[in-house]
């Protein structure tokens, strides 16, 4: 690399792009990137689409590939919409976490917003997806193009068969359960129906084998009075269906008495795809600032070592700036926290702890401030951790008075909000602490657990829904996606709402009821 | 390097089965939005794209969420400038602060989007019961026949002119000087001859000497292909528009009290379905509205379909002012009259035989076509169904319909009813065809 250096000089010029330049724009960030940055990468394919494309992506999820639902067209009229309007510009690029990791370029970008998304995406993006674990556990990236594909042809045999009426019901019903269709802490059970069935005809061999008449005519033990069997029951019952449940989708699609077996197939696609989607939802903060980080990093070593121009350099740093624009609370622009803006900034931070550190972030840091080494703390971050574990881990006071954020205790029942932590010695603690957990999806979604279910008896599905911090479902809703359940269950279905710190029942909502 | 691939020139309309799902869904509530629109706007606009607001029902993806007006949470917020631990903030009225939790608070059904033309045409063809045929040609834009206009270089396979090519080919042949297969032949019988003979210096050369002309002429027809790509010609067609002429469209209704909300909406679509007709069909479309009670004017479309007139009604009025304008301003020669009556029926007695004779005598030779209708009432349909009694107007305008085979009626109770009155007028149509 130092022989190109030597001989060359800028990589383009000029605001056009061609597939030449890209290309070598490509190998030199690589090699960079490689060879400064550690990074480890999946082949990268680049695909280079027009507007009406990228809108199409938006609307399937940004996928290539997916089934055909009217919920997709819905979303592909708004983003329309918000897009014509003038209200929303499109993304620069789009990536799939897939290998090869594919990455769209928009046709109307310059070559030094080419040049920055292949930094971005193509390198910080596709390293993340290949390093961080929790695309290394939950995700297929070699196999997600053709499940999509499957999927979708399998969806539209469907659709042949029975009729698009009959699938759409299926699909409505297992999207509104698609929250509550992931496995949030434990993998389904591995075995597959063939081993499975293999293991039930042992066990009950065995117990042919080993059966008795004589231990029938055993008097019943003393003190098993029936309130007791009827426990006794209820544990038997649940622990052969594994309850409680956390995942409705994959409850249903196993012990649904009523699906047919493509509807079953169906469901499983619904929740596979929630499945790939859900390390994403967990990263956010992580997976932006990580692509953040390295196309900042990445396009400033190239202009040291003068491979582009201050021009482009100046364009860069504007839409770097643009994108990582966070207003405060009180600026009308305001609308959250910007995960690009709060991803950079703690890694920044990191790097800056490693190398430079105060007298406090010794104190807060004692394994990483100073060690010197700050590529190695990333890496292991961007490998190791989710949004809500990177914060609780690595939020450091001097983010907290920069950033200078507070926590404000919002209770539904009384008139005003209050300031319960500010960016003072007292509050660091409690603001991390709280930050981590707003970004927790686990906490966050509503844990709606199956219960019990009576599959012997009238088969009613009863489900808890555990109330954290009194919050409760919002009606409507909870009462269509019920209805949705109730569908894909066939039998009447409950809702349960208990209080997660004292276990009180607060009500209990029937389908029959709505 | 990585893989590029160009995705520019795939097809754009990836999300067109998701649209047409979702339009499907909401077909209702789109359904009764075209309908006020057509009810609301004017006849020649209902043949054109449409914004409507995104439908409510049915569309609408419901999953468990929290109640936001329920327990304790905690916002995280940046940019605290004078706060300090414990200061309480009141809360700005029920619509929460603006910069609260990350719930996005617009709405995403709050919005209007584009209907295509085709689309609008499907919802409003919806219960009319149109046979697919005549909504495709009335969807349909303009019709080209393709027309034969010479040969071209370019073109798709199956229009190769053999002939043609074959000719060019020929010519080239000559010109570039390609040997044939029979001066080729005739080489090698030569050569077959000399070898068999024994062989001698002066053979030796002759064989030498013909090898090497076969040999030349041989890489020559190589070379020159027997058909070249520059040879092949095709057959040109030019799509050539049908022949079109103007036509202008009567409307005429009866505007007394007697007409209310419902008649005067099923007039109206009444109307547009003959307007859309006449715009496939000709190039340009006028229309004009005559209202009538006792007396009749020539009016704008708005006052035409909103305003109410008191008065009696005669029939004859309307019909006599239809034929002042045609003479006045749309000469039969020029122009192709169509002719759309809507009434309730009631016509002042003595009126009939004057209608009878304006029609008979003036108005139908004129009119390519004359179509009334007869607005009834729901509950009546099924005694008026069959019987040819009814309405002094009803009574007089059997005698017309018997005698010219141009005009049609008909009683009207629903929008399915419309269609047969026009169905003459629809299978009159020679087939049309699209070019691509």
């Amino acid at each position: 690399m130092a022989s190109q250096t030597g001989k060359s000089g800028l990589l383009f010029s000029g605001s056009d792009w061609d597939f030449k330049k890209l290309s070598r724009v490509y190998d030199e960030i690589e090699a960079i990137a490689i060879d400064q940055l550690h990074l480890d990468t999946y082949p990268v394919q680049m695909e280079v689409i027009s507007s009406e494309q990228m809108l199409d992506a938006y609307s399937s999820v940004g996928m290539p590939l997916m089934y055909r639902h009217w919920s997709f067209g819905k979303h592909f009229l708004h983003n329309e919409f918000l897009y014509r309007k003038g209200g929303r510009g499109l993304a620069y690029e789009l990536v799939i976490n897939s290998n090869p990791c594919i990455v769209y370029l928009m046709e109307e970008n310059t070559m030094a917003l080419q040049a920055l998304v292949t930094a971005h995406a193509a390198l910080g993006h596709n390293h993340f997806f290949k390093n961080n674990h929790l695309f290394r556990q939950w995700t297929d990236a070699a196999g997600i193009l053709s499940y999509l594909d499957f999927a979708k042809g399998y969806i539209a045999r469907c659709e042949e068969r029975h009729g698009p009426a009959a699938v759409e019901a299926v699909l409505d019903s297992a999207h509104a359960l698609m929250d509550q269709g992931v496995f949030r802490y434990h993998r389904p059970p591995k075995l597959s129906s063939e081993q499975q069935r293999e293991g039930l005809r042992e066990r009950l061999e065995y117990e042919e084998r080993s059966y008795n008449d004589l231990w029938r005519t055993l008097p019943p033990a003393q003190g098993t009075d029936k309130a007791k069997a009827g426990e006794e029951g209820l544990a038997e019952r649940k622990k052969s269906l594994s309850l409680p449940e956390e995942n409705l989708l994959y409850f249903l699609e196993k012990n649904s008495l009523v699906l047919e077996p493509w509807q079953r197939e169906v469901l499983r696609i619904v929740r596979v795809i929630a499945q790939y989607f859900y390390p994403q939802r967990q990263t956010q903060v992580m997976n932006e600032g990580c692509a953040t980080f390295v196309h900042y990093t990445l396009m400033n070593m190239l202009f040291d070592r003068g491979r582009i121009n201050e021009g482009a350099m100046l364009e860069i740093l504007r839409n770097h700036s643009n994108v990582i624009f966070q207003p405060s609370f009180d600026d009308p622009r305001f609308s959250g926290i910007n995960p690009y803006a709060l991803g950079l900034d703690m890694m920044q931070d990191i790097q800056r702890i490693a190398t430079e550190p105060t007298a406090e972030d010794r104190d807060w840091f004692p394994d990483i401030a100073g060690r010197g080494d700050w590529l190695e703390t990333l890496l292991d971050a961007w490998a190791n951790h989710r949004d809500e574990s990177f914060i609780r881990q690595y939020l450091s006071p001097t983010l907290i008075r920069k950033w200078r954020l507070f926590v404000l205790a919002d209770g539904s029942d009384r008139p005003h909000y209050e300031v319960a932590s500010i960016h003072n010695e007292r509050g660091y603690k409690k603001i991390r602490a709280a930050l981590a957990q707003n970004y927790d999806l686990g906490a966050n979604r509503p844990d709606i657990q199956v219960v019990d279910v009576d599959l012997l008896g009238d088969r009613h599905l009863r489900l808890q829904h555990k109330v954290k911090d009194g919050i409760i479902l919002e009606n409507e809703s909870r009462d269509a996606t019920l209805r949705h359940i109730r569908s894909l269950w066939g039998y009447e279905v409950s809702l349960a709402a208990v209080d997660a710190e004292t276990g009180a029942t607060l009500g209990e909502r029937w389908t029959k009821d709505c | 390097m990585p893989i590029f691939i160009d995705r520019r020139l795939n097809p754009k309309d990836k999300s067109l089965g998701n649209r047409q799902r979702f339009l499907k869904r909401a077909r209702e509530e789109l359904k009764r939005n075209i309908r006020d629109k057509v009810r609301a706007g004017r006849i020649a606009e209902v043949d054109q794209e449409h914004a409507v607001p995104m439908p409510r029902k049915g569309t609408s993806e419901p999953v468990f969420s929290d109640a936001r007006d329920s327990g304790r949470r905690q916002h995280i917020l940046p940019g605290n400038r004078t706060y300090i631990s414990g200061d309480l903030i009141p809360k700005p009225g029920l619509g929460g602060m603006g910069s609260s939790s990350p719930g996005n608070s617009e709405s995403e059904d709050d919005f209007r989007f584009v209907l295509s033309r085709e689309e609008v045409l499907d919802l409003f063809f919806e219960d009319l019961e149109l046979p697919d045929l005549v909504k495709l040609s009335l969807k349909q834009i303009l019709t080209f026949k393709p027309k034969r206009a010479g040969f071209a270089a370019s073109g798709s396979p199956t229009n190769i002119n053999v002939g043609r090519t074959m000719r060019n080919s020929h010519g080239r042949r000559i010109a570039l000087r390609r040997p044939k297969q029979a001066q080729l032949d005739a080489i090698a019988r030569q050569l077959a001859m000399l070898e068999a003979q024994p062989p001698n210096a002066a053979r030796r050369e002759r064989i030498a000497a013909l090898r090497e002309e076969f040999d030349l002429m041989e890489r020559r027809r190589r070379r020159i292909a027997y058909v070249d790509p520059v040879d092949i010609r095709f057959n040109r067609f030019d799509p050539q528009p049908q022949p079109n002429a103007s036509a202008v469209m009567f409307c005429l209704m009866d505007v007394s009290g007697s007409m209310g909300e419902r008649e005067k909406d099923l007039a109206k679509r009444f109307f547009v379905l003959l307007h859309l007709f006449l715009t496939r069909r000709y190039e340009r479309t006028d229309i004009v509205f005559i209202r009538h009670t006792h007396e009749a004017q020539e009016v704008d479309e708005q006052t035409f379909f909103y305003h109410t007139q008191s008065g009696g009604t005669v029939v004859s009025t309307a019909l006599e002012e239809m034929h002042r304008i045609i003479e006045r301003r749309y000469p039969a020669t020029e122009w192709n009259i169509y002719a759309a009556q809507a009434s309730d029926g009631d016509n002042f007695a003595t009126d009939s035989e004057r209608c009878i004779e304006l029609l008979g005598g003036k108005l139908m030779r004129l009119c390519q076509y004359f179509a009334y209708v007869e607005i009834i009432d729901e509950r009546e349909s099924h005694i008026f169904g069959s019987t040819e009694n009814g309405t002094s107007l009803w009574r007089a305008y059997s005698a017309i319909e018997q005698k010219w085979p141009n005009f049609q009626m008909r009683r009207i109770a629903a929008p399915a009813d419309i269609y047969p009155v026009f169905r003459q007028l629809f299978a009159r149509q020679p087939a049309m065809r699209v070019s691509a």
